[in-house]
């Protein structure tokens, strides 16, 4: 019988003990560099969890969360850059007060579209909003008319390219192949120090478990268990009398909405955004961040992300050549052997043999994707 | 702009400008009908397309290597026996990937999708190693390049005719394959009745593991023919992906038809609107019809059940 | 990790014959006596605590070993590698051997920034020979302008940019451009431009001053035509055609990429041979390096503008072009930027012996004004804008994948990345 808490007993010490590792672990072991860039590759655990939930119970595979988080980058990108082009800053351009790649392209007023971009409170709406916005219209087209699966995936592709070539071409407006660079401070706060960035992090810890919290929390609801069956049996629940299409895109949007306040943090963490961020490679990229921790768990969506992140930061320093021949084997092996990824590793294998030392409450079952055989299926 | 041309150079450009939508059309072709032919049959699509594309155009230039410096005479045919080998390396690692990895994978088509975009990686690299990572230049015959006068104001490239060529013949063997051939009959058998073909006494699994085999082998012999218009280095397959998903899933599932109405509208619509507005915003707006078309009519163009 | 200073001769090739090859380079260089380490105290030569010992002074190289960018980052690589050699050879920089620390940016631009203040701040390395893309120089600015770091970067680029930080040794867009524009009118009688590029700020921001140069400052020359593709797009028919319709003199082509392989290869079979010179087809996007991947009988009679070639006549560049296949392989072939990045070590060089120590800002100081006499393009010197005094060349492709060079501007072309009247 499933227990209605908001986390089961296991649940509360797995999210106990990411929190120990990420606001006390890693900053004790790692010097101010290396933290930062584990402060990037929290970000992308913001888009590994809203995955876990899109795709992980509910079966929609999307290979365009680049856009999201691109989307809530640049949002950032504006509002800091906008910040770092006051007069006085920019008083060498031909028309200071405007962002620098506008002046070298010749635009003399800030578009009107950048406007809203100046104030603080709008910048985070929209981080929030534009995403969602075009999380909606695509899911929205798609899913009313039953089209998910291999299909959605290509269509998120073809999205991709678009916003990608767009971004590019309109130089004069989005910095181009460049991106938004030199990005400088957050109403007033400088964010290049070591002591902001190491404040950034521990923002992005807390950042990324408020929004643990609430993916919890739809995953222990109602729509959570809708989704699982959604995901199994899609034409069951529609003849339930569910509107099967409004739960996928809810639940599409809200992995964008997540995605989108990871490429904001992002910004902030790394002080810049570009097009190489959205593109095909990265979208796909993010998935494995996904698969690899497990795809059914969002605290191994975590581990995934920060490990395979670390994995190609050390690998490409070391042995260049090999990375991109691993990357390619943990893709094949991630899907073929261990489809649940580490959390399903430690689900099968280690926890038994821990909580054999240790008896407790046996944890409530969340059923595996049809497919899976049923040892997996009791653990998790 | 048209006004001071005469009405024989108009017509010239026109035709020339028609002949450059049927060279695209031909290309998309090209590169849809192997991906087509497994998704029709597995609704697998395979991400390693464009790295099997670009195997072939390998084997293209090694087979002008070893001809340029053993059988110089010989030049001017070695294409022939270049695009007969891509048939057969590709086809043959293929075969070897259905075997090793898809057939693990049938029952979940999202699954396949990470695993072949892995399998793309690893040939990427591997290109690297053994080629390089620099672009490699192959050299095509004489009698390949430049362009032939059809009258004294238009002017057809050779290469771009022998792609076409190329398309059509393809087209019409994977045809007669379909149609006339055990193969091709086991394949729409299992098409319309997996379970039934296999009670009936067809071997599902060879005629799947032959099905990747074929497309795969297609994907070889366009990149083998792509050498001649296109550039060949490991990365180069990517360039490719993006546009033959879309014409494959435009198509339709099931419908080598489908895949060729797609090609010809998607190329025709971007041939046509290249020529009048620049190259990138046709590039977005064909990008937009596509995905705006296809969120009326997800199932595609012409499809024999809806896929999911 | 990071690759030290370990001396790799892929071909074997022996170290006698690498410093053959540099003893006749540093007989036609200035070396100044009396530049032994005693001579300079690390304590009065470095006070800001940069990587310097007694005997050693550590710097960066940062460029992409993998990933798309890595085919053309290579060539940067190997030039800067064997100027360190060399001047290791004479005996290094006040007295002492420059050692690297190679860092790989692997064509991502947030790994570029964090690869840089890792140079900058842990490993306090003394300069940084890097970057290719705008796109990673964009990058890597804020962090080398936060920590005062100073950079050598090589390639022709959009200018537009002045940093105090960046030494630019490519030219910048004026420079390659409008005495190319000038020469092809004056020579060639060319009426009629098609400017044609890949769709990013490079080529648009070149085209915006190859359109202002044509429409403003040449006498009854006019632009019939611009247009842009993706990067990565592979089928130009359409523009072929175009250009067909419009008859220009001229095709401005500013093409990167695999794009560029694919655009030349559909010209050629279009039956637009550039040879014909009917349309005559100039580029800036094609150097040495890329007519490897186009194929030398595609682009065979294009005209690049440029300010080196491999086929340069000159004593320095015999000599270069001998020392770079003699460490790197006989089949190398050096592009423009290779050359540029060679340059970086050597203008490192002069200004810290120049200014006497290895502090950053002293060495800022010291920097514009100084010559290179011993450069394989012949002579730059350093503006104070940052970048350099050189000569633009216009070469003609040939079949075997080089150049010939016809024609030289008789003056140092002046850097200019702000120009006016081009905005």
């Amino acid at each position: 019988m499933k227990s209605a808490a908001f986390m089961s007993r296991r649940e509360v010490v797995g999210f106990a003990l990411l929190a120990a590792i990420i606001f006390i672990l890693l900053p004790v072991m790692l010097d101010g560099f290396r933290l930062n860039l584990f402060g990037k590759y929290l970000t992308y655990a913001f888009v590994a969890i809203g995955l876990a939930l899109c795709w992980g119970a509910g079966g929609i595979l999307s290979l365009g969360q680049g856009i999201f988080f691109g989307l809530g980058g640049y949002c950032m990108a504006m509002f800091l850059k906008l910040e770092a082009s006051t007069p006085e800053n920019t008083a060498i351009q031909s028309t200071p007060g405007i962002p620098d790649f506008m002046d070298w392209n010749q635009i003399t007023e800030l578009p009107a579209w950048w406007e809203p971009f100046y104030s603080l409170f709008f910048t985070l709406f929209a981080v929030v909003a534009v995403p969602v916005i075009f999380a909606f219209i695509i899911s929205f087209a798609m899913f009313t008319r039953r089209v998910s699966g291999v299909y959605f995936a290509i269509i998120t592709q073809a999205v991709v390219s678009i916003l990608t070539i767009l971004i590019i071409g309109q130089q004069g407006y989005t910095g181009g192949v460049n991106g938004i660079t030199d990005l400088r401070t957050l109403n007033g706060w400088d964010i290049r120090t070591e002591e902001a960035k190491n404040t950034l992090y521990f923002v992005n810890g807390g950042l990324l478990f408020a929004v643990l919290f609430v993916a919890q929390y739809v995953r222990r609801s109602k729509l959570g268990r809708l989704l699982i069956a959604m995901r199994d049996q899609e034409d069951r629940v529609r003849f339930s009398g569910y509107n099967v299409a409004s739960f996928k895109i809810f639940i599409f949007c809200l992995g964008a909405a997540f995605a989108g306040i990871g490429g904001a943090m992002f910004t902030l963490q790394v002080g810049f955004m570009s097009p190489s961020l959205i593109g095909i490679v990265p979208s796909i990229e993010m998935v494995i961040f996904c698969a690899v921790g497990g795809r059914l768990s969002i605290i191994g969506a975590v581990y995934g992300a920060l490990l395979v992140n670390w994995a190609k930061t050390s690998f490409s320093e070391s042995f260049p050549e090999l990375w991109l021949l691993g990357l390619g084997g943990l893709f094949i092996a991630v899907v073929m052997f261990f489809p649940n990824g580490l959390a399903g590793i430690w689900a099968e294998k280690i926890e038994p043999r821990l909580l054999a030392l240790w008896p407790g409450k046996a944890a409530p079952a969340e059923p595996a994707p049809k497919g899976t055989d049923a040892k997996t299926a009791a653990a998790e | 702009m048209f006004s001071d041309y005469s009405w024989a150079e108009l017509g010239a450009i026109f035709a020339m400008q028609g002949f450059a939508g049927l060279i695209l059309f031909s290309v998309f072709v090209l590169m849809a009908l192997g991906l087509a032919i497994i998704f029709g049959q597995m609704g697998v699509i395979n991400m390693a397309h464009g790295e099997f594309m670009i195997l072939g155009a390998y084997v293209t230039y090694m087979t002008s290597n070893v001809f340029a410096e053993y059988m110089p005479a010989l030049f001017g045919i070695y294409f022939f026996i270049a695009m007969i080998l891509a048939f057969i390396v590709s086809g043959t690692l293929g075969l070897l990937v259905e075997w090793g990895l898809i057939r693990h994978l049938y029952k979940r088509p999202l699954d396949t999708l990470l695993a072949t975009w892995g399998l793309s990686l690893i040939l990427q690299q591997t290109y690297r190693s053994i080629f390089g990572a620099r672009e490699v230049g192959v050299s095509i015959p004489d009698w390949m390049m430049g362009s032939y006068a059809l009258t004294w104001l238009i002017e057809i490239p050779i290469n771009g005719m022998f792609v076409m060529t190329l398309a059509l013949g393809i087209s019409l063997a994977i045809w007669y394959l379909m149609y006339r051939s055990t193969w091709g009959r086991n394949v729409r058998a299992i098409n319309q009745n997996r379970v039934m073909a296999d009670a009936v006494g067809i071997n599902t699994a060879w005629t799947d593991r032959l099905t990747f085999g074929i497309g795969c082998g297609v994907a070889g012999v366009a990149g083998s023919a792509f050498t001649m218009i296109g550039s060949t280095g490991p990365t180069a397959g990517q360039l490719y992906i993006v546009d033959t998903f879309l014409v494959v899933v435009f198509g339709g599932a099931g419908s080598l038809l489908g895949t060729i109405a797609s090609a010809f509208s998607i190329s025709q619509a971007q041939s046509i609107m290249e020529f009048f507005l620049s190259g990138s915003m046709a590039k977005v707006l064909t990008l937009l019809v596509v995905v705006g078309i296809l969120m009326i009519r997800p199932q595609g163009l012409f499809s024999l059940k809806l896929r999911k | 990790m990071s690759d030290t200073e370990n001396s790799n001769f892929p071909n074997g090739m022996s170290r006698r014959a690498m410093l053959a090859g540099t003893a006749a380079l540093s007989a036609s260089l200035f070396t100044p006596k009396g530049l032994r380490a005693q001579d300079y105290p690390t304590s009065e030569v470095n006070t800001t605590g940069l990587t310097i010992t007694d005997d050693t002074v550590t710097i960066g190289i940062l460029h992409s070993i993998t990933g798309t960018m890595a085919i053309s980052e290579t060539g940067s690589v190997q030039a800067e590698k064997l100027a360190i050699e060399q001047i290791n050879a004479q005996g290094g920089i006040l007295g002492r051997k420059i050692e690297y620390i190679q860092e790989d940016g692997a064509s991502d631009w947030p790994t570029f920034a964090e690869k840089a203040r890792k140079l900058l701040v842990s490993d306090k390395v003394a300069s940084v020979m890097g970057c290719w893309t705008s796109a990673s120089r964009k990058a890597v600015l804020p962090v080398f302008e936060q920590h005062n770091g100073f950079l050598y970067y090589p390639t022709f680029y959009e200018g537009l940019e002045q940093s105090p930080n960046v030494i630019y040794t490519g030219q910048e867009a004026t420079q390659q451009i409008i005495a190319g524009l000038n020469w092809v009118t004056e020579t060639k009688g060319a009426k009629t431009f098609y400017l044609l590029g890949s769709d990013y700020i490079w080529p648009r921001t070149s085209n915006k001053i190859a359109r202002a140069h044509i429409e403003k400052f040449m006498d009854g020359t006019s632009v019939v035509g611009e247009e842009y593709y993706p990067l990565g797009h592979t089928q130009f028919n359409s523009v072929i055609n175009k250009i067909r319709l419009r008859r220009p003199d001229v095709i401005y082509a500013i093409v990167v990429g695999g794009s560029n392989v694919a655009f030349y290869k559909q010209l050629r079979a279009a039956g637009i041979d550039p040879a014909e010179e009917s349309p005559i087809v100039l580029t800036i996007s094609v150097t040495e390096d890329e007519i490897r991947g186009i194929g030398g009988e595609n682009v065979d009679g294009a005209y690049a503008c440029m300010k080196y070639f491999q086929s340069l006549e000159n004593e320095n560049n015999k000599a270069f072009v001998a020392a770079f296949k003699d460490m790197w392989g006989e089949d190398m072939v050096i592009g423009d930027v290779t050359q540029a990045a060679y340059l970086g070590p050597w203008l490192w060089k002069a200004a810290v012996e120049k200014a006497g120590s290895f502090d950053v800002d002293k060495v800022r100081e010291a920097s514009p004004g100084i010559e290179l006499t011993s450069a394989p393009e012949g002579y730059v010197r350093v503006h104070e804008n940052h970048h350099l005094w050189s000569k633009t060349r216009v070469g003609r492709a040939r079949t075997d994948g080089q150049y010939d060079v016809v024609f030289e501007t008789d003056d140092l072309v002046e850097p200019d990345p702000y120009p006016e009247g081009y905005q």
